[in-house]
């Protein structure tokens, strides 16, 4: 499965990237699943998406949480919390 | 209603101008600027950088609206959002509210910018003289949705 990869903010300074696309294995299906997925890469991947860190997740460009599905073609994108207005 | 992030500044007297014009059912206008301060936790600000992610950030601001705009007896809306880099007396956004009668353009004012605060994605980093640091999200934005929350039960919305 095809998917793009979307980094904001401090997430984006630590992994020194923006965004990327990736090919999935068949066993990672859902957000959660895809944040450990990442962090197998090693460092920065493993303290940057933590899963004590405060992070927000979007998929397809709305708020969602770990058991979120991912589809083909999808945009998934990591942040922090947001600090607008 | 209409949502803008845009990197120029605005002019409050133009934008609530336009917003009520030719409208004479409107009897009501409320605004909220929001503007950069020198200060924030301890330390001095040379400037502001805000960056968004586009499209989400739009969404996100129309949910908002349309959300205020269940709830509450308005006419209009508009919000303006500044990207890009601000100093200090900076203007960084606007929302305006209009309606017949000033208690529903109130409360949906204070509802748009508290849920902009938390759910729309804006990020601030600030040039302090230590250095740059991303500013961390506040546990009184979130805390301050509370009440939007009671008073949707009260009511029986989901909003």
């Amino acid at each position: 499965m095809n998917i793009e990869l979307r980094y904001f903010d401090s997430v984006r300074e630590s992994l020194g990237r923006a965004s990327e696309s990736v090919a999935l294995p068949e066993h990672v299906q859902t957000v959660g699943e895809l944040r450990a997925y990442l962090r197998e890469r090693g460092s920065p991947w493993k303290e940057t998406l933590a899963e004590g860190r405060a992070l927000r997740m979007a998929f397809n460009q709305e708020m969602t949480d770990a058991t979120q599905c991912i589809t083909e073609g999808s945009e998934i994108a990591f942040f922090p919390p947001v600090t607008g207005g | 209603m209409t949502i803008r992030v845009q990197i120029e500044d605005f002019d409050l007297a133009t934008e609530l101008a336009q917003l009520r014009a030719a409208n004479a059912m409107i009897g009501a206008t409320v605004s909220f600027v929001g503007t950069v301060r020198d200060m924030n936790d301890g330390a001095s600000i040379m400037d502001m950088e805000l960056e968004h992610y586009p499209g989400m950030t739009e969404n996100a601001l129309d949910g908002i609206v349309v959300r205020a705009k269940a709830r509450w007896d308005i006419v209009d809306a508009l919000v303006i959002h500044r990207v890009g880099l601000m100093k200090p007396l900076a203007q960084i956004v606007l929302v305006a509210v209009v309606s017949a009668h000033r208690r529903d353009a109130f409360a949906a004012c204070e509802y748009i910018i508290d849920y902009l605060k938390t759910e729309a994605p804006f990020w601030k980093k600030e040039q302090t003289p230590e250095g740059a640091r991303w500013v961390d999200a506040r546990m009184t934005d979130i805390t301050a949705l509370g009440k939007w929350d009671v008073q949707a039960a009260d009511t029986g919305s989901t909003a």
